[in-house]
């Protein structure tokens, strides 16, 4: 019975690790969401149906978002001081006339409870003819970095089309024609980096459950009316585009991509999920590390937790308490002792080196990876505490042991006997856009609210300092070796 | 087409929910139409018609009694040239999610109509798949790389979906040419080439260029009969076939006819 505990046990802890969508939780299920928007501090999403979700903190959501007009697989941009929102919907005059419209309106805030709360009237800004080779639904904003702003909308019905809104109004521009940028997909959005224009699309199978193989591809092109051409030259017109994100980690069809930037070199997607299995194989929300690799994105697998070595990206060093370095046994095997069986030796264990260890408060520093235990940190999730933009804060512990990372007084770090839960110990885990990561204390003693994180000083010093993307002191990396 | 049936009615419920929901919700202001079609607009959308896609091979009621000259793949090495089969209609299908290989295996296996697998078929030749039901074949070269099955029914006046399509072409080459011949199809499909199996493409699938590549085959020097079956349940149907040579080039240097 014991042992069936354990396994059941195993068996949640590493549903745990592996979900996407568990790694945030409460009202998570939403189809078709609007790419995530923070409106005075809270995130926003708005999915098919009306309404939407929201959150405080990125991990925890709840139902309660305000979107008028229904229909279907909106989308949401910040403009200015006001959000743009679009959706898909039956409007008055188009009956029978159109198969799809694209309806766009204002309001000043998201924030339904707040005063300000007011949807403006909805603008018809864009349609497919009830005959036409497209669908006009599922419209995606994007507003390029000379300030024009561009909706992408339609469904595997015929072609994806590229309209130019006004970014004064959210109306159509004037004389502004459809372009068709792509076929056999839906559910796009559109992303700007490095010169060159994004559109993410969904292939697959829609609305399936635990069958569904919806999947996000993308394709890339120097103009926003493409052509968007995938990592093989095939334009999206022709159903190119390079997978961004499948079905794994015990979910299956991820669709409706959507970036939201965090800071300079952290950004997350967005997407839902056709079936979780850990959740009844009901659709969820998911959010994700979004990663770039040779200018092309890729979706980063949600933060695995284990014991690992931190290992710095200034030099390679590895973060370790402030002990002495205690010798293994074996050492230097003499040129002329060559030969003869090998034997296995074994790892440096805890209990040979911690009685050594000081009972306080323990700083912490970097050096060579030998693979010591006081080299091996054993990150956790502690969903208890909460968490930020798709995941829940982490403990930081030495492997086998309580002592735990934690921020410390003028930009220092130390490792506390037991981990108490303080916004100090709790740590929130960012994968960067190049696959490296930061680490930064909820709350760092003098700098709340700050973005300070994990920074190496030197070689094989460690403090705290403020986030700099561009800065390979701020960038870690987690090694199970 | 992929399996948007489920999708499909839930945009349908909710679009026909929406503009009688929308002013009730919070927030919702009046909706006004400030910017429908305009007139002209509305005129733009008339219903695309079969020479939008297609250009007709033969005159009319040549019924085979006229020669036409050989084309050539496009510059990109697509095959236009096709005789197209009216859809053979399967109502039964409700969604792409059956099209497993072995489902597929079994209804490409069977015999429609007298001739399935060696007709080269004239232009409006009709075949009988019943005593109440005939199709006719009609011989045309898409104006896409593409060829729009969806378009070519509806184009005829035909239901597009849960449907069957057959499609025959002749390629000619000048020499013993070794190939891989590539299709992307929507939805699931199988190919032959002089009746020997070249692909299938199985699952809810969308088309995509270059999808599935066969294995080499050969090309004969003179005629190749080339044949493909694509079935879909809701949506499009659309196909693009053509030959690439072993470094993975489109082959250009061939003829392609309906004779």
């Amino acid at each position: 019975m014991k042992i069936k505990n354990m396994l059941m046990a195993a068996t949640v802890t590493a549903a745990f690790c592996l979900s996407a969508s568990a790694q945030i939780t409460g009202d998570i299920y939403i189809h078709d969401p609007s790419t995530i928007v923070k409106c005075d501090g809270k995130y926003y999403t708005f999915g098919t149906g009306g309404g939407g979700i929201w959150s405080e903190d990125g991990y925890t959501w709840h139902s309660g978002a305000v979107r008028p007009g229904g229909g279907v697989a909106p989308d949401v941009i910040k403009i200015g001081d006001r959000y743009l929102i679009s959706y898909s919907s039956g409007f008055p005059g188009t009956e029978g006339l159109t198969k799809g419209n694209i309806i766009n309106m204002w309001n000043k805030t998201l924030d339904p409870q707040s005063k300000d709360f007011a949807f403006s009237k909805a603008m018809l800004v864009g349609w497919a003819g009830a005959d036409d080779d497209c669908w006009a639904i599922d419209p995606a904003f994007l507003l390029g970095p000379d300030g024009r702003l561009w909706c992408t909308y339609g469904t595997y019905f015929g072609a994806i089309r590229i309209i130019e809104l006004d970014p004064e109004t959210g109306d159509r521009k004037p004389g502004n024609k459809p372009v068709d940028v792509a076929i056999d997909c839906e559910a796009t959005a559109m992303m700007y980096r490095n010169g060159w224009y994004y559109l993410l699309a969904t292939h697959g199978t829609c609305c399936d459950g635990t069958n569904s193989t919806y999947n996000i591809v993308v394709g890339r092109s120097r103009n926003p009316q493409g052509p968007y051409l995938d990592n093989i030259g095939r334009d999206m017109l022709e159903g190119g585009g390079k997978m961004v994100l499948s079905a794994g980690n015990r979910v299956t069809g991820p669709g409706h991509f959507g970036q939201t930037i965090e800071a300079e070199g952290c950004e997350k997607m967005s997407c839902h999920f056709e079936a979780d299995y850990d959740r009844s194989g009901r659709f969820v929300l998911g959010i994700l590390p979004l990663l770039w690799k040779n200018d092309w994105p890729v979706a980063g697998d949600p933060f695995k937790e284990g014991t690992f070595e931190i290992e710095s990206q200034r030099r390679g060093y590895a973060l370790e308490l402030t002990v002495d370095f205690i010798r293994s046994a074996g050492g230097m095997f003499g040129f002329g002792r060559q030969g003869g069986d090998n034997v296995v030796l074994e790892n440096q264990k805890l209990e040979d080196v911690i009685g050594g260890w000081p009972e306080g408060n323990i700083e912490v520093r970097c050096s060579d990876y030998m693979f010591r235990p006081h080299q091996r940190w054993t990150v956790t999730a502690v969903p208890e505490y909460g968490g930020y933009l798709g995941q829940p804060y982490y403990k930081i512990t030495i492997e086998g042991t309580d002592r735990a990372l934690a921020a410390a007084e003028d930009d220092e770090l130390t490792t506390v006997p037991a981990f108490t839960g303080a916004s100090e110990q709790l740590w929130r885990i960012d994968q960067l856009v190049d696959g490296t990561f930061r680490i930064m204390p909820k709350s760092a003693p003098g700098h709340e609210g700050e973005e300070y994180v994990l920074k190496t000083t030197g070689d094989s010093t460690v403090a705290l300092g403020r986030y700099d993307f561009n800065d390979d002191n701020c960038k870690w990396d987690f090694r199970d070796r | 087409m992929h399996n948007t049936l489920i999708k499909t009615a839930a945009v349908l419920l909710a679009l026909s929910a929406t503009v009688c929901a929308s002013a009730q919700q919070r927030g919702a202001q009046e909706e006004q139409p400030d910017f429908a079609p305009t007139p002209q607009e509305v005129n733009n959308m008339k219903a695309p018609v079969l020479e939008d896609y297609f250009t007709t091979v033969y005159p009319a009621k040549a019924k085979g009694k006229v020669s036409v000259a050989p084309t050539a793949p496009d510059s990109r090495g697509f095959i236009r040239r096709w005789s197209l089969l009216e859809p053979i209609p399967m109502p039964d299908i409700r969604s792409n999610a059956i099209f497993t290989d072995s489902y597929l295996r079994e209804e490409f296996g069977i015999d429609r109509y007298p001739m399935q697998r060696s007709l080269v078929p004239y232009d409006g030749q009709k075949v009988k798949l019943d005593k109440k039901t005939s199709l006719s074949w009609h011989c045309l070269d898409s104006k896409r790389y593409n060829v729009k099955l969806y378009r070519l029914a509806t184009g005829l006046g035909l239901h597009p979906t849960e449907a069957l399509y057959h499609a025959v072409t002749v390629v000619i080459a000048d020499r013993d040419m070794t190939v891989r011949m590539a299709v992307g199809s929507n939805s699931a499909s199988m190919w032959w080439v002089n009746e020997e199996e070249a692909l299938l493409l199985s699952g809810d699938r969308r088309m995509v260029v270059d999808d599935c590549v066969s294995r080499k085959i050969t090309l004969h020097a003179g005629k190749n009969i080339i044949r493909g079956a694509v079935i879909n349940g809701p949506g499009m149907s659309d196909f693009c076939l053509r030959f690439l040579d072993l470094d993975g080039k489109p082959v250009t240097d061939l003829k392609v006819s309906n004779e």
